[in-house]
């Protein structure tokens, strides 16, 4: 394949071409700064994005990162500081995916707002992050990965300035960001002090040598602080409270960014990082501890409590936040089985779940951003009725929550059946129940909103809704796909299995 | 790939007519379901299939490829049609394309909406019938629920929403008991099975059984499989006690929906009875739960028929009697005799056309009436006669007039339950049959209460004949039960052939 060709930088691509695509846009914006057409610059942040995606797609099925194929197999680059391989390369399709979602419905959100081009270059910017989050072999690559990540994350929530609530959630955002990126700091240094090195390998093979063996506490510790700062960029408990402020302020299309493409993109650093630098059986010995017990609790704790706080929610926005929360928690799982035989499984059907999230979840805030669009509220009352006025995008919606609620047969429950079964497999009996009782739980409060939007008459007369284009679009493609998963689901979870296999060795 | 063209036409209609124009939507489903329609009849007289489809059987039009493997255990695409599930899919193509043109007249808001959910359904129900995948079936199964909750909670009647949700509820519920114990069988049956493919599960079955799953017994795991997907699949059905979110969807449901919840959709758990409880199992798991079944099958029909007596909304009656009718097929079933089985399977043919006839009937006579009370009607006759010459028709098809569908799948099921092996089976048989009687008690009854007497309706409407668009899907379907009771040889052969070997496999009782 012309792929043995390339240098091996190449590989990078996929990221190359979302930073290319940020730098492209400040340029064009800066040949006629305020006055260019907004088509344009969405137009732009779509092809970028849709081109990384089809860059990543194309190594993925070409092989690159499958080890034993010659001269396409696992790219290291830079010493082994950022690595490519199957799983970052998924993961750079989920954050290509969502990205291009978001540009397109951003054409008509940001209409009339200001600083269109710096919305756009922030998106890609973030975006390159995540993307560089997933091939970040090395804790300094990773941590520098989450600020490039974060920092525009933080601009982006508060875009909207002349409104409270997105300047109050992105300050939220920026504080607790800023906290838990120190305590993430500060475990790296406890666990480079420990090991001697930060790339993820060497630290594994320190650990496997025996060379840590008097500092296992210390050790611990660090772990615990590197969890900690993941657990913010998921937004898992506890480092979970910013979300639903932050989520609730951004404009809704950066909500869906954050909630899909930067909870992925946190989960795959957690996922290297617990596979490669601390594998379950060494670390133990050492600190005399399973770190997956840690997992199983999180998991469990986080899944009920985004789920109990999202059942007591009055705003759609809010809700669908505390949701995420609640997705976090499935997602978890996958960390929760390492442990046992079978863990590739467990970690492979997250990842398919952090996928299927990754189409329903936006679409779902894509809705939130049409109904801002056309002004309707926020709270449940506000949207009903709205089925008869917009019937697409509302059957769009009614998909998107029945696959978030686990339903069949749409893909938000083969994901999570999936999960299931690899957690029963890898005997976590508790998680498994834990996902299936939250699960069911879960149904009443998303199906609260198709209820609300099918079945309830409208509180008052509406005037003819507008059809945004980009909006439409965005939300037609999410649900087709949520729905077009299911045939695709063979490729897909040989994919996941397959690029989690090969990071647990 | 006679199975997929099937389903996607439907499936593409359905997004079609979704988009299309209010106008012309009715008609446009009407053309796009032409086409399964006219599909499945083909298939029909080119029907080369024989044997038992999870029982090695000759499967027709069949598919398997492929779709992904987790772990351990291999999912396809496998789809095919043998002698018991054909007259289903055939019966689901017809009944959906006369729905669609009843729903001409009583639908009149978001048409394109209703119809493209009626196509999605129709989609669906072909796949339930055809789909040899557990996996590929349940994805079907459940497709059906989102839409039909749609259906109800969208265009119903004033109660819809609850009727909706409690409809949702139960069904998804039980689904997921269901769901539950396949998979933790095919879990315990451990290394003999590698793939969710019905055929090779029910083979582990019968060969040997599960091996057991965390501490519980092979013997007792398959026991409390069997327990747990009869109640799944009961709720479904539905049995008593487990039908109380019938008649509330009934009622509120518009009446096409109606004429497929009870034409088809009441088809699925009998269908799925069939399939897994009744094949899969062997005889030593099946035996000890007969004759529980037998009286739940009992009560069914006489609670089911005593209810419908006490009813004066007449599309209430219509609906508890379909509790009563599929009582029988449960009877039918437990039998495990050829003329059970077989007769049960035809009763499943044969009450998705009478109830489909009678749903439609009321549907017409309250679209001119505007009340469904029959202490409030009196001497439709004179004003609708050929509305309610029909709803006559179907309900001497409900009672079981010799030369119509229902008795000759009443008389098989009977025949068929009478010689059963299991405890007490000529006493249940009888108590069934008793059912007949307040059968005829109701309908006739109601007949006399609504259609004849002076005309007396008080209301603001001008009762009028129906248009003949209203009127012509009923003949076809009294036609249908008219051929199927005159000879009932059209599919009562090719069913025969597909439940021969489950009798042979359990051991003929």
């Amino acid at each position: 394949m012309a792929l043995l060709e390339l240098p091996s930088w190449a590989a990078l691509a996929p990221m190359l071409l979302l930073l290319a695509t940020a730098l492209v846009l400040f340029v064009v914006d800066s040949i006629r700064p305020g006055e260019t057409g907004r088509g344009l610059l969405a137009g732009i942040a779509t092809v970028g994005s849709l081109a990384s995606l089809g860059v990543a797609v194309w190594f993925i099925v070409a092989g690159v990162g499958q080890p034993g194929l010659e001269g396409l197999g696992v790219v290291e680059l830079f010493d082994g500081q950022l690595v490519v391989d199957q799983m970052a390369l998924y993961f750079t399709i989920v954050v290509a995916v969502v990205t291009a979602l978001v540009a397109i419905a951003s054409y008509d959100y940001m209409d009339g707002h200001a600083y269109q081009a710096e919305y756009y270059s922030l998106v890609m910017l973030a975006a390159t992050g995540m993307a560089t989050m997933a091939a970040a072999n090395s804790l300094v690559t990773i941590f520098i990965a989450l600020e490039l990540a974060s920092l525009p994350s933080y601009a982006l929530v508060s875009i909207l300035k002349d409104n409270r609530g997105s300047v109050e959630g992105g300050l939220k955002y920026f504080l607790i960001g800023a906290l838990s990126s120190a305590i993430f700091v500060y475990g790296i240094s406890l666990v480079y002090g420990v090991t001697g090195s930060l790339q993820l390998t060497a630290i594994a093979d320190t650990i496997a040598a025996g060379d840590a063996d008097p500092y296992g506490g210390l050790l611990g510790l660090g772990i615990v602080m590197l969890i900690g700062g993941f657990a913010f960029k998921t937004a898992s408990v506890p480092f979970h409270f910013w979300a639903p402020d932050a989520y609730e302020g951004a404009p809704a299309p950066i909500s869906a960014f954050l909630s899909s493409a930067s909870k992925a993109a946190g989960f795959v650093i957690a996922f290297r990082v617990f596979t490669e630098a601390f594998p379950v059986g060494a670390t133990a010995d050492l600190i005399g501890l399973d770190w997956t017990l840690a997992f199983v609790i999180l998991a469990i704790v986080t899944m009920t409590v985004g789920n109990f706080a999202a059942a007591t929610q009055n705003n759609v926005k809010r809700m669908l936040a505390y949701s995420s929360v609640g997705h976090a928690g499935y997602a978890l799982i996958g960390l929760a089985g390492l442990g046992a035989d079978g863990g590739e499984l467990v970690m492979g059907a997250a990842m398919m779940h952090l996928l299927v999230y990754g189409f329903m979840n936006t679409g779902a805030f894509l809705f939130v951003a049409l109904a801002e669009h056309w002004g309707v509220g926020r709270t449940f009352e506000d949207y009903s009725g709205l089925g008869r006025r917009a019937p697409v995008a509302c059957f769009a919606l009614a998909i998107f929550m029945f696959s978030l609620a686990g339903i069949p047969p749409l893909g938000g429950f083969w994901s999570k059946y999936f999960l299931f079964s690899a957690a029963i497999d890898a005997g976590l009996l508790l998680v498994a129940a834990a996902l299936v009782i939250n699960s069911a739980l879960s149904l009443y409060y998303y199906s609260r909103l198709v209820k609300a939007v099918w079945f309830d008459e409208p509180l008052a007369d509406r005037d003819a809704l507008a059809q945004p284009i980009g909006l439409y679009t965005a939300i037609v493609i999410a649900a087709v796909v949520t729905v077009l998963l299911l045939p695709a689901f063979g490729p897909v979870s040989e994919t996941a299995v397959e690029a989690a296999a090969i990071v647990v060795g | 790939m006679m199975i997929e063209m099937l389903i996607a036409v439907a499936l593409l209609g359905a997004a079609v007519v979704f988009v299309a124009p209010n106008r012309y939507a009715g008609k446009l489903a009407f053309l796009i379901s032409l086409v399964p329609a006219t599909l499945s009849l083909w298939m029909y007289t080119a029907f080369d299939g024989s044997g038992n489809a999870l029982l090695g059987g000759d499967l027709a039009y069949e598919t398997q490829l492929e779709w992904l493997t987790f772990g351990d255990y291999a999912i396809s695409w496998f789809v095919g049609l043998d002698g018991i599930s054909l007259p289903l899919v055939v019966l689901t193509t017809i009944l959906t394309t006369l729905a669609i043109v009843s729903s001409w007249t009583p639908i009149d808001e978001r048409e394109s909406q209703f119809y493209g959910l009626v196509l999605f359904i129709e989609a669906n129900l072909i796949g339930v019938f055809a789909a040899l995948d557990f996996f590929v079936w349940f994805i079907f199964w459940e497709a059906v629920l989102i839409p039909m909750y749609l259906l109800i909670g969208v265009w119903g009647g004033p109660r819809r929403k609850y009727a909706a949700i409690k409809f949702f509820v139960y069904t998804n519920v039980a689904s997921l008991v269901m769901f539950g114990a396949f998979i933790a069988l095919v879990f315990g049956l451990g290394d003999a099975v590698t793939s969710f493919a019905l055929p090779e599960v029910t083979a582990a079955m019968l060969d040997g059984g599960p091996e057991g799953l965390f501490g519980v017994g092979g013997t007792t795991l398959a026991s409390i499989v069997f327990v747990a997907m009869f109640l799944g699949f009961a709720v479904k059905v539905p049995v008593v006690p487990f039908h109380t979110w019938l008649p509330d969807a009934h009622v509120e449901a518009p009446t096409p929906a109606s004429v497929l919840l009870a034409g088809v959709l009441l088809k699925m758990g009998t269908y799925a009875l069939l399939r897994f409880n009744f094949t899969m199992f062997p005889h030593e798991v099946v035996e000890p739960f007969l004759v529980p079944i037998g009286v739940v099958a009992v009560v069914s029909v006489i609670y089911g028929a005593m209810l419908a007596l006490a009813q004066t909304d007449l599309k209430r009656i219509v609906a508890y009697s379909s509790v009563s009718s599929m009582g029988y097929v449960i009877l039918g079933l437990i039998a495990l005799t050829q003329f059970g089985v077989g007769g049960a399977t035809f009763q499943m043919v044969s009450h998705g056309l009478i109830s489909g006839l009678m749903f439609m009937a009321v549907g017409v006579i309250y679209n001119a009436t505007h009340t469904r009370m029959v202490t409030d009607m009196s001497g439709m006759a004179d004003r609708m006669p050929v509305a309610v010459g029909i709803l006559i028709a179907g309900s001497f098809g409900y009672m079981g007039l010799p030369l119509m569908s229902g008795f000759a799948a009443e008389y098989f099921i009977f025949f068929g339950a009478f010689g059963a092996a299991f405890d007490y089976a000529p006493l249940f048989t009888a108590l069934a049959m008793f059912g007949i009687v307040i059968v005829a008690g109701y309908l006739l009854f109601a007949m006399q209460r609504a259609v004849f007497g002076p005309y007396s309706l008080e209301t603001d409407y001008e009762v009028t004949r129906a248009p003949l668009h209203d009127i012509a899907p009923m003949f076809v379907l009294l036609g249908l039960i008219i051929a199927l009771g005159v000879a009932p040889d059209l599919i009562f052969e090719m069913i025969t052939d597909a439940v021969d070997p489950i009798l042979e496999n359990g051991g003929e009782l």
